[in-house]
């Protein structure tokens, strides 16, 4: 049995396999396969200061190799994620990352101060939705509103601040460097890719949204890739996530820089995903005589 | 919420009509908690996302489910690829059910097309008690009537065409099974239309109404949210999620 311990701005995970926002809920439906204390953390549904319903539906599209979804951040509201959920998820024995996705840098700020005396473990700063009018990506795609807005929440929070990355820029690295000097203790990426499909038949749009955010294997050497640039070019660590399945692609995607998995699309296809990669990965672990998982962590050799 | 997920053999494989097939897979733990209405979701080889199918049958005796389906893109194309005796990944059951009366209720079921489907699981609980009124638009795409007659359901079987049964919609033979009697509940699966006239009659003549809608999927099981429905809570519109809040709701929370 390696060690599978992977440590991220001061929080320990017993293992490096979490669940991505908005992939998983709460964790709630999916307890009656494995307990949730198998899995490294659980990054929360993404959570606004009050609920809201999102885009109508399709919010779902199938493509090769992957999914588009136009969801735009459903949800109940902070309140009801830290008086409803938050109650459950501190039973499970799991690190909880709340996944904060205001609409204003003053709606940020104030999710996180109320998040500041519960239980939850770490800050995700979500700043790359596609699929939301007002915030959203628009925080995440240039340097200086990714920088505004970390630095805003950093004051509010003393909680661990990870702030999750848009794909859909020119340079991924500086918007990473930007959150780094903003105070930010670790990034997550990538956040789903802009896409779009139509019906030939209709001439419409398959997403009611006309686009959505693009996940699942298709996206994996996109999100390869990243991780390893952002990885090369900030000293906090980067959680890596983009089409992530199987135990060798978390090897490969930390091979490349990231410090720990998250995992979306793939649980659709198999919920078990998680725990298969979990133990996929400590089987390879010792099967490479390789005692420690943080020992692969950036260890590609690039040409 | 109890689901399971696992490989499971298919036992029969017919094609009922054309481009519609029969399936029934040895799945005794997916039978042991299965209800009428509920879906299990589909794992096709090559495709991303699972396909959810309405559950046609249980059979807890035998540990069996049995679940009918239309090719209607690529992936169940590939679904009606699969034979008998080879094995298929399934979560299941998942959703919300069906009320199910006590049997000596009378019970209208409608089904419309390959909304007919889960009609039969529902039925068989009311036998004589229920009456079966099911549309297609020809002969040719009539499927599961024996299913109905066989097990005593009263059959108003409707063509849009008049090539089989009366012609007409589903509608017109529920407003005349309507008005010749006492009616407990109306219970009902089908295209969008269908249902709006099903639930303006069950209105009209004041019986509780339950219907199964659809909507793409992505987890099954409430997850992800991306089959949203609209519904009313306290007055209020709210969007609602097919996989887990339904695929059946009571008719005065959904907005058609």
């Amino acid at each position: 049995m390696a060690d599978l311990r992977v440590n991220i701005a001061g929080v320990e995970f017993k293992n490096p396999i979490i669940p991505a926002s908005g992939a998983y809920g709460f964790g709630r439906e999916y307890e009656c396969l494995y307990p949730l204390s198998k899995l490294g953390g659980i990054s929360c549904k993404g959570t606004t200061l009050n609920g809201q319903n999102g885009n109508p539906a399709p919010r779902v599209a199938e493509t090769p190799s992957g999914m588009l979804n136009s969801v735009g951040l459903q949800n109940a509201g902070i309140d009801h994620f830290i008086e409803k959920e938050l109650p459950y998820l501190e039973k499970q024995d799991i690190v909880v990352i709340a996944n904060v996705a205001g609409h204003t840098v003053e709606d940020c700020v104030e999710i996180a101060r109320r998040l500041e005396n519960t239980s939850t473990h770490m800050i995700e700063l979500n700043i790359s939705c596609p699929n939301v009018k007002q915030g959203g990506a628009a925080f995440g795609t240039s340097c200086q509103a990714a920088e505004e807005i970390t630095k805003a929440v950093r004051k509010a929070t003393t909680k661990p601040l990870m702030v999750k990355l848009s794909p859909n820029v020119t340079s991924i690295t500086d918007i990473a460097k930007a959150v780094e000097s903003a105070g930010a203790d670790a990034v997550s990426l990538i956040n789903t890719l802009l896409g779009m499909r139509i019906d030939i038949n209709t001439r419409r749009p398959i997403l009611k949204n006309n686009v959505g955010g693009l996940s699942g294997p298709a996206v994996f050497p996109v999100a390869v890739r990243m991780v390893w640039q952002v990885a090369n070019s900030v000293n906090i660590p980067v959680v890596g996530m983009g089409g992530v399945s199987t135990y060798k692609d978390a090897v490969e995607m930390m091979l490349a820089g990231a410090s720990a998995i998250q995992i979306g699309a793939a649980i659709f296809a198999d919920p078990f995903t998680p725990v298969k990669v979990i133990d996929g990965m400590n089987e390879f672990l010792d099967n490479n005589n390789i005692e420690k998982v943080t020992d692969i962590i950036g260890k590609v050799q690039p040409w | 919420m109890e689901y399971v997920q696992g490989e499971y053999r298919v036992v029969s494989k017919k094609n009922l009509a054309k481009n519609v097939f029969d399936f029934t897979i040895d799945a005794k733990n997916i039978a042991d908690l299965a209800l009428a209405g509920q879906f299990v979701h589909i794992k096709v080889d090559g495709f991303m996302l699972r396909r959810p199918i309405s559950i046609c049958e249980v059979d807890k005796e035998n540990g069996t489910i049995r679940f009918v389906f239309e090719i209607r893109g690529e992936g169940t194309e590939k679904l009606s690829q699969v034979n008998k005796g080879d094995n298929l990944d399934v979560m299941g059951p998942l959703g919300k059910g069906f009320t199910i009366l006590p049997e000596d209720k009378k019970a209208v079921v409608v089904g419309g097309g390959i909304g007919v489907p889960p009609m039969v699981e529902v039925a068989k609980n009311y036998g004589e008690n229920a009456t079966a009124i099911i549309g297609f638009r020809s002969a040719n795409a009539v499927i599961l009537d024996e299913d109905f007659k066989n097990m005593g359901a009263n059959l108003m079987l409707c063509t849009d065409d008049g090539t089989m049964g009366r012609k007409g919609f589903v509608t017109e033979a529920l407003k005349e099974r309507l008005e010749q009697g006492k009616v407990d509940i109306i219970q009902a699966c089908g295209p969008h239309m269908m249902l709006k006239g099903v639930v303006a009659l069950a209105n009209e003549y004041g019986v509780p109404c339950e219907v199964s809608l659809e909507e793409r999927m992505g987890c099954g099981v409430g997850a992800c949210l991306v089959c949203a429905c609209k519904t009313v809570k306290d007055g209020k519109e709210y969007l609602s999620h097919v996989c887990k809040d339904g695929p059946v709701f009571k008719a005065e929370d959904v907005i058609l």
